[in-house]
């Protein structure tokens, strides 16, 4: 596996969408590929820190005013 | 029509009998719904429009036209992957509408290469986490995300962010499953390049 192969299949990777056979070939790659190595856990890294922390958070008060607007409009469409 | 038969028995989504009750003219059942799914519907296109007004009138819409349109829902996917749908319309309608968005559609902005090839090959500290508060660290999230064109920002949504599965997302989007996993791959290798002008270690010799 070169470089360009363990881009193709990073996403699979991190979507544990890979054989065993390919896992093994990445982890073969990345332990002597260092530029590899790093853009494999810095991108792990951008996936879980996205993943960890709700940047639009949506507060109690929004969300009351949000349902009663929801609600309000179906039920006048529905008469 | 469901067109290929699943060999395994599903066990059958809650949603299913909300929708059906729904469907009778059940209010309460709607309303369920609604308390499901309000939030995450926000979100997305809090993600995909980057405003937060326009995120509150397009949820609202979106759940009145689910409410309208409810008899067309087929239940051939699940009931929240075709309200996202609806809400990523919605969204993408919006974008078209503001004067001063270049990006407009799924397509027209991803057809650069910029950012497939990964360019910094920086580790990150140990806990770029750590060394933001909460207020900024979302910032910072907010403002590298806001950088990618809205047809990379949509995937990474679903995908990573709600945790839609890829064939989910695919039919929110109306992508197919290899376009969604193409633009999944740019999305992802994008924003690492972009956070790790934040999060990479400092070189020797360089002022913290």
């Amino acid at each position: 596996m070169n470089c360009t192969d363990l881009l193709t299949h990073l996403s699979d990777y991190f979507d544990e969408q890979l054989t065993a056979d390919l896992r093994a070939e990445i982890q073969s790659h990345t332990d002597s590929c260092q530029h590899c190595r790093v853009v494999l856990n810095t991108t792990r890294q951008t996936i879980e820190v996205y993943k960890d922390n709700e940047i639009y958070e949506v507060s109690t008060e929004l969300r009351e005013r949000l349902h009663t607007a929801i609600m309000a409009k179906c039920l006048a469409a529905k008469k | 029509m469901p067109a290929i038969q699943s060999p395994v028995t599903e066990e059958v989504h809650p949603d299913v009998a909300l929708v059906a009750r729904a469907k009778a003219g059940d209010t309460a059942a709607f309303e369920q719904l609604v308390r499901q799914y309000e939030r995450q519907i926000f979100r997305v296109a809090q993600h995909i429009t980057q405003n937060r007004e326009d995120a509150e009138d397009i949820t609202q819409d979106a759940f009145l036209k689910a409410y309208e349109k409810l008899d067309q829902f087929q239940g051939n996917s699940k009931f929240s992957t075709w309200l996202v749908r609806i809400a990523v319309n919605e969204s993408l309608m919006r974008l078209r509408k503001r004067k001063t968005s270049k990006t407009v559609s799924m397509d027209e902005d991803v057809k650069t290469e910029e950012g497939s090839i990964p360019r910094d090959f920086a580790e990150w500290r140990p806990n770029p986490e750590q060394e933001y508060n909460q207020a900024e660290l979302s910032d910072i999230l907010r403002k590298t995300i806001q950088g990618l064109p809205p047809g990379f920002r949509s995937v990474f949504t679903l995908r990573d962010v709600e945790n839609l599965s890829t064939e989910e997302t695919a039919e929110a989007l109306g992508l197919s499953v290899p376009a969604v996993k193409s633009r999944l791959l740019r999305a992802r290798l994008q924003l690492r390049e972009r956070l790790s002008r934040y999060f990479r270690k400092k070189q020797e010799g360089q002022p913290a």
